[in-house]
């Protein structure tokens, strides 16, 4: 087996900020004290007339960034998670949502991804609340090189956009070659007995997932659904309609996230069975990331289980 | 478009103007807050016909002065300075708050022409202004930002940090109008939760402050001539002592006219009186 290469998704953001604000002057950062962590530090360097620092004033943050878009700027207004999305909420809906402006939130850390800090920096709502904020699109990368590519889809997107990050090296999974779109699911795997489909990190997860049940004979087909909002409803409709059963795999609550939003597509269309896998609606510890996750029940096995406990039905 | 600079007697005699429009588009809308939109008038006023740079004709022109209504109650208002400025016309004003129109309770960028930002929620206004004083900044142009911030609405944590990043990116460019007419929907301020020194509290956060009778557009006009004239990477901040529900007799330093719409009755003195107030 050819060695697995990792790198973290907020690399690749600060990668892909940093070029397009080179390119583009209009490209502004925001950060609250957490730059370092968030990966601006070269943006910062380089670029410090498109560079902002709030402190640790997200709410203030927010707003400003609004203020920056309605004269034009396009702002990436960088934080972890659990604060782009909760702290700052109500400032996202009113003067980002509900103005449709070009602001660009940046949730590093997702998930359990910050694991030893605790469930206060584990954000595992986030995607679920902004998901129900009109006009808002929700995207979480799966690796390196497709969190580089959606970022600089980005610069061009018209509206509000949020985009979450993880903390740690995780195995590449993709191509430098391969393209990425804002709201268009990505098919990984061919499969027409089952549809296995994840985001952020447990992409992987499912990959794996995907190898142990192609041993057993069954064919899973995998899709990286990095944009939640909106749903690629075509790839999730053809996914429920060709393989009948969808697991869906997510590092956030159950409720809210990426599961929701099939089960949701699911019950309207009246066709498919779903089950999803993703954090049991009950707040993490500090602990091993990976210790997080299994307690979950988000595993490879337990995704395999799952796919041929439906397919048994 | 260039500023509008009207005399001071022709300034007061505009903010009556404004402020029938206010109180007869509260009385039709049937709901409303006449009290935060008389305090706030003189300021409005003085910023549409003295202070700013503002196209009706194109009311998205880049290089416009920006206003802020932090405290977006108050927008009856600023709807009639945009209304009687020809932003749109003032028939328009007999619509606020009714199903379909871009006149909504609060202010909305984009229903509205002349909006820069949309408010309502209090304590966010004020960072948006600090975010495009910024940009201004940035591209190095020289227009504006006025916002318009309630003592209530000062009670919100995000009013200081805005104040706090204003100060940091030496945004001599913004003004700040804290309207300072102490009372607040449950009733005074110093009742509900005591600002204690505002003018203070912004000299402390780094502004030049001027505290002023807010009502008063005499020292309105000079405030704004001065906060524009000190060019020393400070933010400005006008205190303005006002009170609220300014001008209708009835409604003045009344808890009960926060929100409430007057009666066709109410309506008719409250025009007579303002009427009266003319400067021949």
């Amino acid at each position: 087996m050819s060695e697995v290469v990792k790198k973290a998704t907020r690399d690749g953001f600060g990668e892909a900020i940093t070029a397009l604000g080179r390119a583009n002057r209009n490209i502004v950062v925001i950060d609250m004290d957490l730059g370092k962590s968030c990966k601006t530090g070269q943006f910062m360097k380089e670029l410090p007339d498109q560079y902002i620092d709030v402190g640790i004033a997200e709410q203030n943050g927010a707003g400003l960034a609004a203020g920056l878009a309605s004269c034009g700027k396009i702002p990436y207004v960088v934080t972890y998670a659990a604060f782009s999305s909760m702290r700052m909420l109500e400032m996202i809906r009113q003067e980002i949502c509900y103005t449709g402006l070009n602001v660009r939130i940046i949730g590093a850390h997702g998930g359990f991804t910050p694991a030893f800090d605790g469930a206060s920096h584990q954000a595992i709502e986030d995607m679920g609340l902004l998901r129900t904020l009109p006009g808002m699109t929700v995207v979480m990368p799966a690796d390196y090189v497709s969190a580089k590519k959606l970022v600089a889809a980005s610069e061009t997107y018209e509206g509000p956009l949020y985009l979450r990050l993880t903390r740690d090296a995780i195995p590449v999974l993709y191509g430098e070659d391969e393209e990425f779109a804002i709201g268009k699911a990505h098919l990984i795997r061919e499969g027409n007995d089952a549809a296995i489909l994840a985001n952020g990190d447990t992409v992987r997860k499912a990959l794996e997932a995907a190898d142990m049940l192609a041993q057993e004979g069954i064919r899973a087909r995998v899709l990286d659904v990095h944009t939640i909002k909106p749903l690629d409803t075509e790839a999730v409709t053809a996914a429920l309609k060709e393989t009948g059963r969808v697991v869906t795999v997510e590092d956030h609550n159950i409720i809210g996230g990426l599961g929701s939003a099939v089960c949701e597509l699911a019950a309207e269309l009246g066709c498919g069975r779903v089950r999803r896998i993703g954090v049991q609606d009950r707040f993490g510890e500090s602990a091993p990331y990976e210790r997080l996750l299994e307690k979950n029940g988000i595993t490879a096995e337990n995704i395999a289980k799952t796919v041929k406990e439906l397919t048994a039905i | 478009m260039m500023r509008e600079q009207l005399s001071v007697q022709d300034l007061q005699n505009k903010c009556i103007d404004l402020k029938k429009k206010v109180v007869d588009m509260i009385c039709k809308a049937g709901s409303g807050h006449p009290g935060g939109s008389l305090s706030v008038a003189e300021f409005v006023t003085a910023c549409y016909w003295h202070e700013m740079d503002v196209d009706p004709q194109d009311p998205r022109r880049a290089d416009r002065d920006r206003f802020v209504l932090s405290k977006g109650h108050a927008a009856p208002a600023q709807y009639a300075a945009l209304a009687m400025k020809g932003f749109f016309p003032e028939e328009l004003l007999d619509t606020l708050r009714k199903e379909g129109s871009p006149l909504q309770g609060h202010p909305s960028m984009t229903k509205c022409p002349g909006i820069d930002i949309s408010t309502g929620s209090l304590g966010q206004g004020l960072a948006c202004a600090v975010g495009m004083a910024l940009a201004a900044k940035m591209d190095g142009a020289s227009w504006r930002v006025y916002c318009a911030v309630g003592d209530g609405e000062s009670q919100e944590g995000e009013i200081w940090e805005a104040a706090n990043t204003a100060h940091k990116y030496g945004l001599d460019n913004l003004v700040v109008f804290l309207d300072n007419n102490n009372l607040q929907i449950d009733g005074t301020c110093d009742e509900v939760m005591p600002n204690g020194d505002l003018g203070a509290k912004f000299r402390a956060f780094g502004f030049d402050v001027y505290e002023i009778d807010g009502n008063d557009m005499a020292q309105m006009v000079a405030a704004l001539d001065l906060a524009r004239a000190v060019k020393n990477g400070k933010p400005k901040c006008i205190v303005g002592h006002t009170v609220k529900g300014k001008g209708v007799s009835f409604m003045e330093n009344a808890v009960g006219w926060h929100g409430v719409a007057p009666s066709q009755a109410e309506c008719s003195q409250a025009l007579a009186e303002l009427d009266a107030q003319y400067v021949k």
